[in-house]
């Protein structure tokens, strides 16, 4: 059992994903995890004002619950399946990063300039996270869906809105890592 | 009730294989952009290729659901550009934040309490969408 402490091989991991889907479909539903945003959005409201907010979010509840078990499992993950939290990326990379100022690279499970606590008292760490989460907010709704909703499930149904998806996807993260960093990092 | 138990513990399967197999973690993703390693590609991949073979079997053998209902698929609408466009959107995002909204969920969990702004963020840019949706390029 002690390999369950240690990080998952992609073998792993992967399969686990498919069965997850799986296990959604067979309860009648489907795998996407960025609707949950939406039902947020409607929960507080936005369905008074704009038409795109107004659909019975409670039929949504299920996806809801399912975030929070997201939750809870990295609880258990890091807090009680985990001996260290260091991910082990590729040397080149370490050295990239540590170049472009990131100190923990390969010592860590997430970056300490941006995810550490001390970050809220950080302008440029906040802007950067604020970003971010806009672009994620505003790019999976106008995309209709995220790594989950078409890179899993869409194109497990072959479709190929997810196909086109799945590419914008991967053009928007190259040209941040290889030409956004460099200015921003 | 009952349900709502089996879509937590779903919830907490995804949750526990998304922060072991590092797909949470923001340098698993800068990795991955930068074609530096297998890892994300291995996973992805290979749900993938059990994700075709799953919906595919559930489609040609009628397979029903656990409530003995017909299972369907619903086909994604038509088009291109607000594919194209919002993925390139939320391709730049998922990079810089090192996070999608599965594992955003996960990072809350395993105590990284900055996902919180990612997450409050990601809940206004959806907002923003909404509020902008019939003004842009479908």
């Amino acid at each position: 059992m002690n390999w369950i402490f240690e990080p998952w091989p992609w073998y792993i991991s992967g399969p686990m994903i498919a069965f997850i889907m799986f296990l959604l479909i067979m309860f009648g539903k489907s795998f996407g995890m960025s609707s949950n945003l939406r039902t947020l959005c409607a929960i507080c409201g936005a369905g008074k004002k704009t038409e795109f907010f107004k659909f019975d979010w409670k039929s949504q509840k299920w996806n809801l619950v399912v975030a929070t078990g997201a939750i809870i499992g990295g609880f258990i993950g890091s807090h009680f399946l985990s001996n260290d939290l260091v991910v082990h990326i590729n040397p080149e990379t370490v050295s990239e990063l540590n170049l472009l100022g990131f100190e923990g690279a390969g010592k860590e499970y997430l970056p300490t300039e941006l995810f550490d606590n001390s970050v809220f008292g950080n302008i440029k760490s906040i802007l950067i996270l604020s970003v971010s989460g806009l672009l994620i907010g505003f790019g999976t709704r106008y995309a209709s869906g995220c790594t989950s909703g078409h890179a899993i499930s869409g194109l497990s149904n072959l479709q190929l809105p997810s196909l086109i998806a799945v590419i914008g996807f991967f053009i928007g993260g190259l040209v941040m890592v290889n030409f956004i960093f460099p200015l921003i990092f | 009730m009952a349900r709502i138990f089996f879509y937590l513990l779903i919830g907490v399967l995804f949750g526990i294989t998304m922060f072991k197999s590092e797909a949470a973690s923001w340098f698993r993703i800068y990795e991955m952009f930068k074609f530096q390693s297998f890892h994300m590609y291995g996973i992805i991949g290979s749900a993938l290729t059990l994700g075709i073979i799953i919906v595919q079997s559930i489609k040609r053998f009628r397979i029903k659901s656990f409530y003995k209902e017909d299972i369907n698929f619903i086909p994604k609408t038509k088009g291109v550009t607000n594919y194209l466009i919002g993925g390139i959107i939320f391709g730049l995002g998922w990079a810089l934040a090192g996070a999608c909204p599965g594992p955003m969920f996960t990072l809350l969990g395993a105590g990284f309490s900055p996902i919180l702004i990612v997450i409050f963020f990601s809940v206004i840019g959806t907002y923003l969408y909404g509020v902008l949706k019939d003004k842009l390029p479908h």
